[in-house]
């Protein structure tokens, strides 16, 4: 036990570090990431960062990481003026992240991912596993962690690789730790877990850096918060404002946070999903006999942590999925084993989660982008011919009638910004004749402005009597465009609710806990 | 007494968060086991030969003589094939009640189909199964050099097509200078860095410039062969007693291990070269497995990004890995020249650093795995001379495929769901 007792005075040190940014720019090309920021974190205090998507937050946070070099400013810690050529100096320096894309190697166990870098050996030049391991453990009583040193790290839940990420900075000897948007993957009761382990860690004397979009966190947790904007340090803001003071400070001007929207009236029941289950080509199964109904004029949400099997789900009522078993009926016919091109002519508009990668064409012009789903067929192609006249004007029509801000219709889709890129697969997919609307993580990475107008299309798109499916991982969104809920975990449907259930219910669902008085979800 | 704040609980009740998996059922094996137990009924049974086969399992040389095993080839071919025939069943069976086949009852049935075929083809004649075998480590001597240097190298991130190249440039160089020096050893020296080279191309190309590895490993290929063909015509062949006279390395016997019927004369009457190989299979496995370098390794091949961020350079560690690849396949190169054939022929390598290419993958990117797959096709390849020397009814033309069909059925069929390492193959643009 004299172990334990050695890492207990560890704790009660006094080195704390103060961090300190001053005038850090940083260009992409014409794109300036960072204009002059300036951010003094004070030894022991978390301090959160907020900001919008593309404000500049992770650009700034790479640079302290070493992982890019800013062109102007300097970075101090405890007054004394770094140099660092790379993550490696910066960890020497006592600068720790817990990156947004877990930086793990997801075939290595948890001991081995803590101990890349900072390898000790035995004779023979063998890796000292066991002393790998028994700092993994460790560290992790020492936070009441519950990490496997032996679990590969691709088996753990995504909570828990967070905590091996955590881990890892300690086991460096971080005073500075930097969570670059911690909350993004994890269940409400894994976010408050996350807010009384950076509590923990501030009373062990570590200084925290908070990047974050969520303004419900920072409230909760931050000592002091800095805002920007568009690259620029805009101000700095007590945890004791109010969501709307902060959300405005953050989008520059007056933001209405909640969705205009009239009780829906649902009408026949139009998809029926019965017993659908989907495997992956290794066999684990993705989506686990799942059966629900979708009405017309109603938005049922589905929600649930990434990765709980609404993406394969969604894929296969696309048509994406290969092993899918039961039945999807629309409008009384069957959609089961149809191809993609079957399922969009059988009026199903879809809006991908990844709209980089399965939503556009990023080389291709907007009006480009706008025909494929009609590369095939009159009136957008005559005798092999795309008919160039016809698209532009068509292309006009939707650049107005949707807002997209561009140079023009031949603009690529890979230079706009991701709120117009979003625009224009809205524009394609609701330009058909829908039965069926189905948007996946709709507003991810958007801008308050366009999350705005999405989420207005939305609703029109239900009120004209269309059933639609949204997909997030949003609670907030959720909460502000569902008619009913349904919430997924591990594949499975654990309930759907009302669209007004309270955050805390949801939350307990999405960890997989059924509601208390529903039964099993029909 | 502690700054410490209570500790949290764990996230969630259910323990196992493992992902739920259904077995995936697949007629693959079966129905390939149920074609070789067809072939195996038609060939043994049906076309069966009468006679003896003999299998000679001991040299003149040794020390303990075994007897000659006598089989009479019909009895022999039937019984094999109920046991084939049997062990199909099993299959059936186990895919019927959604189980996977086990790969260990795959490597039984084909032990059993090869013996069964040896004994066939054998039929009123003698096969020396020490011969075959020592043949058949002779063939695999390159190719498991190559496969290591392919592992080394697809582990750390970069394919290595050019293992064919880095071989030839080995063969050649060895020649050459151990005819000129007449030392064997600086010939074995001379090889690695020609592999050396010809790596640092693949790899400045691939890692700075950010060129397609294949492309650049194709176009090596294709350069070594040019390069080598053309200065083999012009330079060595006309001065073949200066420079394409390489001395080899002499036999080494080891003392009492030389001597264990069977494996002692095939693994331990061997030259420096084999005895260097198992060394370096040996050094590769524990290097890539327990050692700092083989840890960093691998997580630069399987996550660039998350290597960097604890402090790794990425880009270095991709270079003198793919570097050392080529040292390790430069060996196998003069294996060719120094080992066994003893001079220098124009593309006397002939595929063999494709097929050890093979080997890598078959052998799912492990060293050990990968020298056992080199050892099957260098059997392969070996069969079929010993079986035109004892003059086999099988047409030789068609034996000269066995090898390569055996490369494509073992990489098609056995490791169809086996995963590389995740970055492989991708340069890493650090933006």
């Amino acid at each position: 036990m004299s172990k334990s007792v050695n890492f207990r005075s560890s704790l009660h040190r006094i080195d704390l570090m103060k961090l300190e940014l001053r005038g850090i720019t940083k260009r992409f090309g014409a794109l300036v990431a960072n204009d002059h920021i300036d951010l003094t974190v004070e030894a022991g205090e978390i301090h959160a960062l907020l900001g919008e998507n593309g404000a500049g937050k992770s650009t700034l946070m790479n640079v302290l990481y070493g992982l890019y070099r800013a062109e102007e400013g300097e970075i101090l810690l405890d007054d004394v003026v770094q140099h660092f050529n790379g993550p490696g100096d910066a960890m020497a320096a006592g600068i720790g992240m817990v990156h947004q894309h877990f930086m793990l190697i997801p075939v290595f166990t948890v001991a081995e991912n803590v101990m890349l870098g900072h390898e000790e050996t035995k004779a023979g030049g063998r890796l000292d596993l066991p002393a790998a391991r028994k700092h993994v453990r460790e560290i992790s009583q020492r936070f009441g962690f519950d990490v496997d040193p032996d679990a590969l790290v691709e088996d753990l839940p995504v909570g828990v690789q967070q905590r091996v990420e955590i881990i890892k900075a300690l086991s460096r000897d971080a005073k500075v730790l930097v969570f670059d948007e911690p909350t993004a993957v994890l269940t409400p009761a894994e976010t408050d877990e996350l807010m009384v382990i950076m509590r923990q860690l501030k009373a062990s004397g570590t200084s925290i850096v908070f990047i974050t979009h969520k303004l419900r966190e920072v409230r909760e947790v931050a000592d002091r918060i800095t805002v920007i904007r568009l690259g620029k340090v805009v101000g700095e803001a007590s945890p004791t404002a109010s969501n709307v003071e902060l959300a405005t400070q953050m989008v520059g001007r007056a933001v209405d946070l909640t969705v205009d929207k009239a009780p829906a009236v649902p009408g026949a029941a139009a998809l029926a999903v019965r017993g659908l289950t989907v495997l992956d080509q290794f066999g684990q199964i993705l989506v686990n006999n799942v059966s629900f109904e979708v009405h017309t004029g109603e938005i049922l949400a589905i929600a649930g942590v990434q990765g709980n099997g609404q993406t394969a789900l969604t894929e296969a009522l696309m048509g994406l999925q290969t092993r899918v078993t039961g039945e999807i009926t629309l409008d009384g016919k069957s959609l089961r084993g149809h191809s993609v091109r079957q399922v969009l002519d059988a009026g199903v508009g879809f809006v991908p989660e990844d709209r980089n990668e399965d939503g556009l064409v990023g080389e291709f012009t907007i009006a480009e982008n706008l025909m494929l789903d009609r590369s095939n067929a009159e009136p957008f192609v005559k005798r092999w011919n795309v008919q160039r006249a016809f698209l532009s004007a068509f292309a006009e029509k939707k650049v107005k009638e949707f807002d997209v801000r561009a140079q023009g219709i031949e603009t690529p889709v890979g230079k706009l910004s991701g709120g117009n890129q979003q625009k224009v697969v809205l524009a394609r997919e609701l330009g058909r004749d829908l039965r069926l609307f189905i948007a996946a993580q709709p507003t991810r990475g958007l801008d308050v402005g366009s999350v705005e107008f999405v989420h207005e299309r939305i609703v029109a798109t239900r009120d004209a009597g269309t059933p639609v499916i949204v997909i997030s991982t949003e609670l907030d969104e959720v909460a502000a465009l569902a008619d009913r809920i349904m919430v997924m975990y591990r594949g499975r449907i654990v309930g759907i609710v009302p669209g007004d259930t309270p955050r805390a219910v949801l939350g307990l669902m999405m960890a997989g806990e059924t509601p208390a008085g529903e039964g099993a979800a029909a | 007494m502690s700054t410490v704040a209570p500790a949290v609980q764990p996230a969630s009740p259910a323990a196992d968060h493992r992902p739920e998996f259904e077995v995936v059922t697949s007629w693959k094996a079966p129905i390939a086991l149920g074609i070789f137990t067809v072939v195996a009924f038609l060939l043994f049974v049906a076309f069966g030969r009468e006679g003896i086969s003999t299998l000679r399992l001991s040299t003149s040389s040794d020390l303990i003589q075994l007897p000659d095993l006598e089989l009479p080839t019909l009895v022999t071919g039937i019984v094999i094939s109920v046991l084939l025939l049997l062990i199909t069943g099993v299959s059936v069976w186990m895919v019927r009640s959604k189980r996977r086949v086990p790969i260990w009852l795959i490597s039984v049935f084909a032990v059993l189909f090869l013996i069964g075929f040896l004994v066939w083809a054998a039929a009123g004649e003698t096969i020396p199964v020490p011969g075959l075998l020592f043949g058949s480590l002779s063939l695999a001597v390159p190719l498991i050099f190559g496969a290591l240097g392919g592992v080394i190298s697809e582990r750390v991130g970069v394919v290595n097509i050019a293992i064919e190249g880095q071989l030839l440039a080995g063969a050649f160089t060895s020649a050459m200078v151990a005819s000129l020096t007449n030392q064997p050893l600086l010939g074995l020296v001379a090889a690695m860095f020609a592999g050396v080279l010809v790596s640092m191309v693949l790899a400045s190309f691939s890692i700075k410039y950010f060129v397609d590895q294949v492309i650049v490993g194709v176009v090596l290929n294709v350069l070594v062969i040019g390069v080598t063909g053309f200065l083999y015509s012009q330079v060595m062949a006309p001065n073949a007693e200066l420079l394409n006279q390489p001395p080899r390395f002499e036999r080494i016997n080891i003392p009492l291990l030389s001597e264990i019927p069977i494996i002692g004369p095939v693994l331990f009457r061997q030259t420096l070269i084999v005895y260097i190989m198992y060394v370096a299979v040996a050094v590769v496995y524990y290097g890539l497995f327990h050692t700092r370098w083989g840890l960093r390794l691998r997580s630069v091949g399987e996550h660039p990004q998350a290597a960097d961020t604890v402090g790794i350079n990425v880009a270095r560690t991709r270079f003198w890995n793919v570097s050392l690849a080529g040292a390790i396949v430069g060996l196998g190169g003069a294996y060719f020249t120094l080992g066994s054939v003893g001079a220098f022929g124009k593309e006397m390598t002939a595929g063999a650093g494709f097929i050890a290419l093979a080997a890598v993958i078959f052998g799912r990117w492990d060293p050990i795995r990968a020298t056992l797959a080199a050892l099957l096709f260098g059997f392969a390849s070996n069969l079929q001379n010993v079986l035109s020397v004892i003059g086999s009814p099988v047409p030789s033309e068609f034996m000269l495929m066995l090898p390569y069909v055996i490369t494509i059925a073992a990489v098609a069929g056995f490791v169809g769901t086996s995963r590389g390492p995740a970055a492989s193959g991708k340069p890493y643009i650090k933006s």
